[in-house]
């Protein structure tokens, strides 16, 4: 069997060249089937006007069965948001990329959910838990079992 | 000598069928639980009027408590079957449930964009993916996630698919299959406390212990069981302890493991199994189960555990397993107090460390031991039965060894008093008997000797086996009689 996740990323990767991304996502990277960069920005008013985040897609051989491994990239031009759902090495608590995830969600749908995450946020601060979180966090997000507190994102 | 006659010897005579250590258990094999599973599954369907596989999926959202489930579905049986993740418009009685539907024209897969499927299925909410995409995705929630409710793929729709449905996806991959029923029934095992799965890795084997079940009665039995499919798959069903921890109960069990785990460091420098002798201070290796040393330099002899002069050992006067409580008389200051209560702690962890150690020599020493017997067997008329005797009593000496272990913590919670000290005497006597029944099976063996060795090594397994028998019932009745008072609180106790 062919490769599932390449097939249905070469698809992705179509309609987002023929269609382009919602206003504020703009695709930066994708020259396999690994990886691909996003960038994301909010759009209108909100705690997060003038900036602009890098989103990171890791494609596990099994997606979309599988959810991908999604986070902010951090190092030393790249910042996560400060938000109560990331965590400061980019990390992001959200059900939709764990047991809510379903095999029909796409890249860009998954993008536009953060995004309005990110624009509903009424006060920027990191999960109470954050420093012992970074301190322990696996290498991949997917490793973490999250517990989704709130239901809103 | 024939084989029964061999087991005579070693036959303690039982006063009853049940002793008071003993806990009344069934071990269950995978089918047997299935079997009552279905039992639930068909009372719940002829209840409702409702399909078996309706049925399953209803006893599984209420995790198999039949009572609720009932009174919830009489209350609201639309909301109780939709939170369940069945469709309303199932019909009550399955004809057929084919799950799968003849091509549809120029079908195209919304998760793996394959125009060239013919064969797709949905549930009954119609959402309708490619059959390949339907086994990766059950494969991999079985698999990959333990997971038994296969939801449908579409965002947001909570249909479970029933078990009908995953049958006929995962025909061709019976072990994906059978993991799926396994996990069914892992569910159905860890919802109903009666009954425990076999911890022991890839074992399917059930108990059911239904006097075990509460929590209350861990305070006065030691559910010791065993799942029937290998002797050594022993576990608790109380606690997550490995093995068999009797005399001692559950909650006092796990304190003092607890206890151990926090005075790791300290306690650490007791494993060695190197001292150095008291008299000549030359190092002396431990490598056998016997605490009976002597110095190869000076011939000092010594007890391996509290380093006193071997010779008391032997007499009325054994004390080597009690510790001298001092009244906290020279305990006045804060500092003395604490290393008069690390001592008191030392003296039970270096006992209770030191059976396990023990225990662990002499199965490696019985390995040699084993070897020359097989030598024996060659070389002299010995049969194989006639040299079986030296395993029984390593056996029985592991197996004891185990008991005292637990006794040591057990001791180290006990109150101070005549109840203590009669439980001591029951400690000292069965550890005299393991150490002198140690010290024999480390004896040099020869061919010509072995029947006078037979004789007192037989002697000695049946005593021991009959003090171990003492400590054991006598520690459980005790648990049955609310005997035992305590030095600290205790699970379960006032
Ligand atoms: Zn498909
Ligand atoms: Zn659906
Ligand atoms: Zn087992
Ligand atoms: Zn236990
Ligand atoms: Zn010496
Ligand atoms: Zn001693």
């Amino acid at each position: 069997m062919a490769s599932i996740s390449s097939r249905r990323l070469q698809k992705e990767l179509k309609e987002i060249k023929t269609e382009g991304c919602p206003v504020g996502i703009t695709l930066l990277e994708a020259e396999n089937f690994d990886k691909w960069l996003f960038s994301i920005e909010v759009m209108g008013e909100s705690q997060y006007q003038g900036e602009a985040y890098t989103l990171m897609f890791r494609f596990p051989p099994m997606y979309p069965i599988e959810s991908p491994a999604v986070q902010f990239v951090v190092d030393q031009t790249h910042q996560s948001p400060v938000h109560p759902h990331v965590y400061s090495n980019g990390h992001i608590c959200a059900s939709i990329l764990g047991t809510d995830w379903s095999p029909v969600l796409s890249v860009v749908s998954v993008c536009v959910t953060l995004q309005s995450m990110l624009a509903s946020c009424k006060k920027k601060e990191r999960p109470p838990d954050n420093d012992q979180y970074v301190s322990r966090a696996p290498d991949n997000p997917k490793k973490t079992r999250f517990h989704y507190d709130d239901d809103t994102v | 000598m024939d084989m029964d006659a061999f087991n005579d010897d070693f036959k303690v005579t039982s006063k009853g069928k049940h002793k008071s250590y003993e806990i009344d258990y069934e071990s269950l094999t995978q089918g047997a639980v299935e079997k009552l599973m279905q039992a639930d599954i068909e009372h719940i369907s002829g209840i409702f009027g409702v399909d078996e596989n309706t049925a399953s999926l209803l006893l599984r959202y209420m995790n198999w408590n039949k009572e609720r489930l009932i009174e919830k579905y009489m209350d609201n049986a639309a909301s109780v079957t939709s939170s369940a993740g069945i469709s309303p418009l199932e019909p009550p009685t399955s004809q057929s449930q084919a799950p799968i539907r003849s091509s549809i024209e120029a079908f195209v897969c919304p998760i793996c964009f394959d125009d060239s499927q013919t064969k797709t299925l949905c549930l009954s909410c119609d959402h309708t993916f490619c059959a390949s995409c339907w086994i990766a995705y059950a494969t991999s929630k079985i698999r990959d996630d333990q997971e038994m409710a296969i939801r449908c793929m579409a965002e947001g729709c909570s249909l479970v698919a029933p078990d009908l449905f995953v049958r006929s996806i995962l025909e061709e991959d019976t072990t994906t299959w059978d993991r799926f029923r396994e996990l069914v029934i892992r569910h159905f095992v860890a919802s109903n406390p009666n009954l425990k799965y076999c911890p022991y890795p890839s074992c399917t084997h059930t108990v059911s212990c239904p006097s075990a079940s509460s929590k209350s009665s861990l305070a006065t039995v030691v559910p010791t069981v065993a799942c029937g499919a290998s002797a050594t798959h022993k576990f608790c069903f109380g606690c997550p302890i490995d093995g068999d921890h009797r005399p001692v109960i559950c909650g006092v069990a796990k304190m003092w493991l607890k206890k151990c785990r926090d005075d790791s460091e300290t306690a650490n420098w007791i494993k060695s199994n190197t001292k150095e002798c008291s008299k000549c201070q030359s190092t002396i290796e431990k490598n056998g189960g016997c605490n009976h040393m002597t110095c190869k330099k000076c011939k000092h002899e010594f007890c391996w555990v509290c380093m006193g002069p071997w010779i008391e050992h032997g007499t009325a006067w054994y004390s080597c397993n009690r510790y001298d409580e001092k009244d906290g008389v020279d305990a006045r200051d804060a500092q003395s107090k604490s290393r008069a209560s690390l001592e008191r702690y030392l003296h039970y962890y270096n006992r209770w460390a030191n059976h396990e150690q023990s225990a662990k020599l002499s199965i490696e020493l019985y390995s040699k031991t084993e070897k020359k017997m097989e030598e024996m067997q060659i070389t002299s008329d010995l049969t194989w039965i006639e040299v079986q005797f030296m395993k029984k009593a390593v056996d029985e000496v592991e197996k004891c060894r185990m008991t005292l272990k637990w006794t040591y913590a057990m001791a180290y919670y006990l109150d101070k008093g005549n109840e203590k000290e009669l439980f001591e005497d029951n400690q000292r006597d069965l550890e005299r008997a393991v150490e002198d029944l140690s010290e024999l099976l480390e004896s040099p063996i020869e061919a010509e000797n072995i029947p006078t060795l037979r004789q007192k090594v037989t002697d000695k397994t049946v005593y021991v086996q009959k003090r171990n028998e003492i400590v054991l019932e006598d520690t459980a009745n005790g648990f049955l009689e609310g005997r035992w008072q305590w030095n600290c609180s205790v699970d379960g106790f006032d």
